[in-house]
């Protein structure tokens, strides 16, 4: 792979980075596991003139838990991690049963999940998981922390509410209120590949009720779409055979999917529906699915 | 025999499962592949390509290119057209630009070249230099290219009024219509077969090296063919042969993708040659994939005339082949739609006619490769589609149908419905083994039940019979070369050998199994053979390797060339037993007297003697070759059977078994056998389910890269259960192989798309083209029709 020229940094700490990024404006790039990003600069789609790998900072490699249950991820945690991580498998099933079906595992040794929100792909999986389950993104820059909800943060396709200057730090996703149930199902069309379409549902279940629900899809819009109608028509309710098949239909229907390739937009709208009745009629009773269809 | 005679399977001989002898270095990453060659004062080349698919270049100014500190040279058409290399020749006797000079046809065709310091620089250049283009209406496939007042690609051609690249016709055609006319039934098909690449892992690269002190120019490049090239090196530069040296180092793949020769090659040489230095010259993936040779990209149309009791009639074809911008098939044939009428082959079918016709479109050139011997997979796919559709019209059982139809053992040697003879195979035995192995009595009624719970069960058979082993000098030949092969066999004094010939492995294991074949020959270990490939100075001349030939022509020039050594060594035997010739026996490994058995000779102690011991008279040493001009192709069988689920509601289809029953003669190496037919059946369901090159309405390349290129992975790929108890030694080879290479390849994508179309059975649906994306199956479910496949791809726009 031949990129353009390129200036390359490796500051050791958060205030070095930054400052650097400061100093390349718009022409540097933050690179984490460089699984979007170095391909995209192979290509010389995209050529930075500065890279500031943050691998060096300290303190970034982390999965932990608050004292209240909010779950936090930091920005050099590899997908590979989260694919193991005995934390979410207990408190976030949704995200440690999406975590295996992105890429491939020579991708997920190195790629990241607040990188991957960050890139901002329509098709990246963990928009659509931290999206259903509400999660919000931490920004460092000259001016301190701010914290930005994920469906502010994903600002359009490959777009992110990021100044030039600063870096995602974490990922938080808020602590359940309810027991977590739902899942991820991918269509694609081979290991490694993008969704085609992808779903995202995170419910959180009291007593038979659905207390909070969140569904999110992947690959049928300009970017991540956050399904806020058909979550909607879940909550305060039991899943009921009518509240499946509504769901799925308004999902269906806030899909915005083109005719390419991988199939007519008609199918890809169908697949989605397909899914989100499918999660759903195995959500009763707490259960997590997630799949991939190839 | 004696006591004494070798062990075959111990020395590594026939029949012995040997490890790849080649494998040690390329799993340490100890292989040495073009790009692991570094020569001294060494520059690097990149190609600027089109990112229009049809246009008039209105101008190319190279001059901010020029001014980058570290550029030697930027190449462009009118530079080369100086030198008339401009356009070169094709194998398929037309023309291709090497660099464009009035118009770009296809999206990646090279425009330009930078010859500097590194890749990096030579990139950087690339993107300085400034192309004018005209954008020209675009042409995605036949139909277009066909259309009234479409735009003539090939304007640069004199007598080239629109974009038909040939027509041609093969068969009986008053013979096929009458049998029509009989018909009680007349089935019908048409599909497409999608483009597809052959994709080896490595791409293509050379490294010319002119050296004007000895004027030699020596090039290292991935060919499957290094004389070939070397012939048109010297044809085309009009360089003195004995000055041209051709190197093919270890190749990383193949598949026919490397037999063409690319302006990437001839932009290096040339490159060379004005700046005496070396050129290094690596494609990268994605000027592999929207460039080089792809494969297949053809419209089958074709209807068989049946009678009610289930015989075939006659059977009429009609391909549509679309070769890109320029047509530049690489096959040796004399027959215009390559080895297209080896179309059911196996089957007893008393008149066929068979019309082809080419065309041009604007997309990257090429047409036979992948693994395919020249566009049989193209025939076998049609044949067992067809014979599919029939049965179902016909209202009979698939097996039951091909077995009547079938040519029966002893009707050997047949003249197929096109004319070729085929001489050997057990075809219901084949047949037998497979049904067998998948249960296929219980089958129809496991798939009834699962209907009844709303699941789709289907099961696909497919057959093959290839033409492989080009070719006999008849009719088959490059640019007037014939297709025969080569070895040639030096044994050393030690009873050690070298053996080299004129085909170039790429990841077969030539390397194993030739000397497998001369311990057959001589009982010398295989251990004790080297063997060397692909240097056109020290190797005979041969075709090289692709289309399965290399074991039906290469490999039996390897027991020719020791069954030479073994005559002369059996004069030295008698010498040192000191016997007549007539009075010695051969057993494997040694010689001995006929009256005294325990008196021999080592095959051993005959080499040390050809140094050191000869009778008076004789010439010394113990060196030969042979060249082989094989008597005709040999005619690989197999039998493919696929169960799969289909899920109605996502269209997602799972194989559930497949069973492979090939029958390639006799297996030298058999673990190298296995090895060849689970590739090629990977291949086949890569094809079947999802790989493909297709183009938007603008000539974009879809699949210029392995995110959409897809190859399986270990995820996907399903078990397979293979089959080696049928053997019908091919009775012309010399130790009876037949080709096996690309068997499973060919034969292997028709078993899973008939599975698919059988498990939707009573919907309707006669067609679905590959891949067989669940997209497509969905459709097909939901509307009850065909679906098709062909450029350019459906958009919302
Ligand atoms: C073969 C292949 C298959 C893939 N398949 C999938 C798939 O199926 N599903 C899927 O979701 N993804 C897939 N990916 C993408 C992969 O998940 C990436 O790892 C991920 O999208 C980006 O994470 P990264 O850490 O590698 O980011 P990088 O590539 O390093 O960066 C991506 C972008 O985000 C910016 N960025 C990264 N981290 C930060 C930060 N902390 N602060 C500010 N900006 C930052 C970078 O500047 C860059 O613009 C695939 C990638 C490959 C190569």
């Amino acid at each position: 792979m031949y990129p353009s020229r390129f200036r390359y940094e490796a500051p050791r700490s958060l205030d070095e980075a930054v400052s650097l990024l400061r100093e390349g404006g718009d022409d540097a790039k933050v690179l984490a596991g460089g699984q979007s990003l170095v391909p995209l600069m192979k290509l010389r789609f995209a050529s930075p003139e500065l890279i500031v790998d943050i691998n060096n900072l300290p303190g970034l490699d982390y999965e932990k838990q608050d004292a209240d249950g909010t779950i936090r991820i930091g920005a050099l945690r590899r997908h590979a991690s989260l694919e193991r991580s005995e934390l979410l498998k207990s408190r976030q099933p949704v995200m440690a049963a999406a975590a295996p079906l992105i890429a491939d595992p020579i991708v997920r040794n190195r790629g990241t999940l607040v990188g991957s929100l960050c890139h901002a792909d329509p098709q990246g999986d963990w928009a659509s998981v931290v999206t259903a389950l509400g999660g919000q993104v931490v920004a460092f820059g000259p001016g301190g922390r701010r914290t930005i909800p994920i469906t502010g943060f994903v600002s359009g396709p490959f777009q992110n509410a990021l100044a030039p200057d600063e870096i995602a730090i974490e990922a938080v996703i808020p602590a359940p209120k309810g027991t977590p149930a739902g899942g991820y199902l991918k269509l694609e069309r081979r290991v490694g590949d993008f969704a085609t379409v992808g779903v995202a549902v995170a419910l959180e279940m009291s007593g038979g009720t659905v207390i909070r629900a969140g569904i999110a899809l992947t690959g049928v819009g300009g970017s991540t779409i956050s399904a806020g109608e058909a979550a909607q028509a879940l909550t305060g309710g039991p899943l009921s055979a009518q509240s499946i098949a509504q769901a799925a239909d308004l999902a269906a229907g806030a899909a915005n999917p083109r005719t390419d390739h991988r199939g007519s937009a008609e199918y890809k709208r169908h697949m989605v529906k397909t899914f989100v009745a499918r999660i759903l009629s195995r959500a009763d009773g707490g259960a997590t699915v997630a799949e991939r269809a190839a | 025999m004696t006591s004494q005679a070798v062990d075959e399977i111990k020395i590594g001989g026939l029949g012995a499962s040997r490890k790849r002898v080649e494998d040690d270095r390329f799993i340490r990453g100890k292989g040495n592949y073009t790009d692991d060659i570094t020569l001294p004062g060494m520059l690097h080349m990149e190609i600027l390509r089109s990112p229009l698919a049809h246009a008039r270049i209105k101008s190319i100014d190279t001059s901010r290119a020029w001014e980058i500190p570290g550029v030697h040279l930027v190449l462009t058409g009118e530079m080369m057209a100086t030198r008339n290399l401009a356009w070169m020749p094709t194998l398929s006797y037309d023309t291709q630009a090497v660099l464009a000079t009035d118009k770009v046809r296809f999206q990646g065709q090279e425009v330009a070249c930078v010859i500097a310091d590194d890749p990096y620089i030579a990139k950087d250049a690339c993107e300085a230099i400034d192309v004018e283009y005209e954008p020209l209406p675009v042409i995605v496939n036949p139909m277009q290219a066909l259309a009234e007042g479409a735009p003539v690609i090939r304007d640069d051609k004199e007598n080239q009024p629109d974009n038909v690249v040939f027509n041609w016709e093969v068969g009986d055609k008053a013979g096929t219509d009458a049998a029509f006319a009989q018909a009680d039934v007349v089935s019908r098909l048409a599909l497409h077969y999608p483009r597809s690449h052959p994709s080896p892992i490595e791409c293509c690269g050379s490294i010319a090296d002119f050296n004007r002190a000895t004027s030699k120019l020596t090039v290292y490049m991935t060919t499957q063919a290094p004389h070939i090239i070397r012939a048109a090196v010297a044809l085309v530069a009009e360089l003195p042969e004995q000055m041209i040296r051709i190197i093919s180092p270890d190749i990383g793949g193949g598949f026919g993708n490397k037999v063409p020769v690319y302006p990437g090659y001839v932009c290096s040489i040339l490159a060379s040659i004005l700046l005496e230095r070396p050129v290094k010259w690596i494609e990268d993936k994605s000027g592999n994939l929207i460039s080089t040779g792809f494969a297949r990209d053809i419209y089958l149309d074709g209807e068989m005339a049946l009678r009610k009791d289930g015989k075939i009639l006659a059977v009429r074809m009609h391909t549509e082949s679309d070769h890109g911008a320029f047509f530049s098939d690489a096959q040796p044939s004399k027959f215009k739609i390559g080895l297209m009428h080896s179309a059911f082959a196996a089957y007893d079918i008393p008149h066929a006619h068979l019309t082809a016709r080419g065309t041009y479109t604007n997309k990257a050139p090429g047409g036979v490769a992948y693994r395919c011997s020249f566009r049989v997979t193209e025939a076998m796919f049609f044949q067992e589609r067809m014979v599919q559709s029939a049965a179902t019209d016909l209202g009979m059982d698939q097996a039951e149908f091909r077995r009547m139809n079938f040519v029966k053992d002893d009707d050997f040697p047949h003249r197929t419905p096109f004319g070729f003879l085929t001489d050997s195979g057990q075809y219901a035995k084949c047949l037998d083994v497979g049904l067998k192995a998948i249960d296929y009595e219980n089958f129809r009624a496991r798939q009834a039940e699962a209907r009844k719970r709303g699941k789709l069960l289907g099961l696909g058979i497919s057959t093959m019979t290839e033409p492989l082993g080009a070719g006999n000098s008849r009719e088959y030949d490059i640019l007037g070369i014939k297709m025969f092969d080569s070895a040639d066999l030096k044994v050393h004094m030690t009873g050690k050998a070298l053996l080299r010939t004129g085909a170039r492995g790429q990841g077969q294991g030539h390397e194993t199994t030739w000397a497998q074949i001369v311990a057959h020959e001589l009982g010398i270990p295989a251990q004790d053979v080297v063997v060397e490939e692909g240097d056109t100075d020290t190797a005979p001349f041969g075709m090289g390797t692709y289309a399965s030939r290399s074991t039906p022509v290469a490999g039996a020039a390897v027991a020719m060339v020791s069954r030479k050594i073994r005559a002369k060594a059996r004069r030295l035997a008698a010498h040192l037993l000191e016997v007549s010739e007539e009075d010695v026996e051969w057993e494997l490994g040694r010689f001995y007297v006929r009256s005294a058995p325990d008196r021999g000779v080592t095959i051993q102690e005959c080499a040390m003697a050809a140094y050191s011991n000869m009778p008076d008279g004789m010439e010394p040493g113990l060196e030969n070759t042979a060249y082989y001009d094989p008597p005709n192709l040999t005619w690989p069988f197999a039998v493919y059977i696929v169960t799969v689920e289909v899920d109605p509601q996502t269209g997602v289809w799972d194989v559930l078994s497949m069973v492979a029953v090939d029958d390639c003669g006799v297996r030298i190496n058999p673990m190298i056998v296995e090895g060849q037919i689970m590739g090629g059946l990977t291949e086949a369901y890569a094809m079947a389910s999802m790989q493909f090159i297709t183009f938007d309405a603008e000539g974009n390349c879809v699949g210029s890269n392995y995110m959409d290129y897809l190859l399986p992975t270990a995820w996907e790929t399903p078990g397979f259960e293979l089959h080696s108890e049928v053997v019908t030694p091919c009775p012309h080879h010399p130790i009876g192989a037949k080709g096996i290479g690309e068997c499973a390849a060919v034969g292997g994508p028709a078993a899973f798309v008939n599975a698919v179309i059988d498990a939707l059975d009573g919907m309707g649906v006669r067609n679905i083209d590959m891949p067989l994306l669940p997209d497509r199956v969905w459709e097909a479910i939901t509307y009850r029709r065909d679906v098709s496949g062909a450029p350019p791809v459906r958009s919302d726009d």
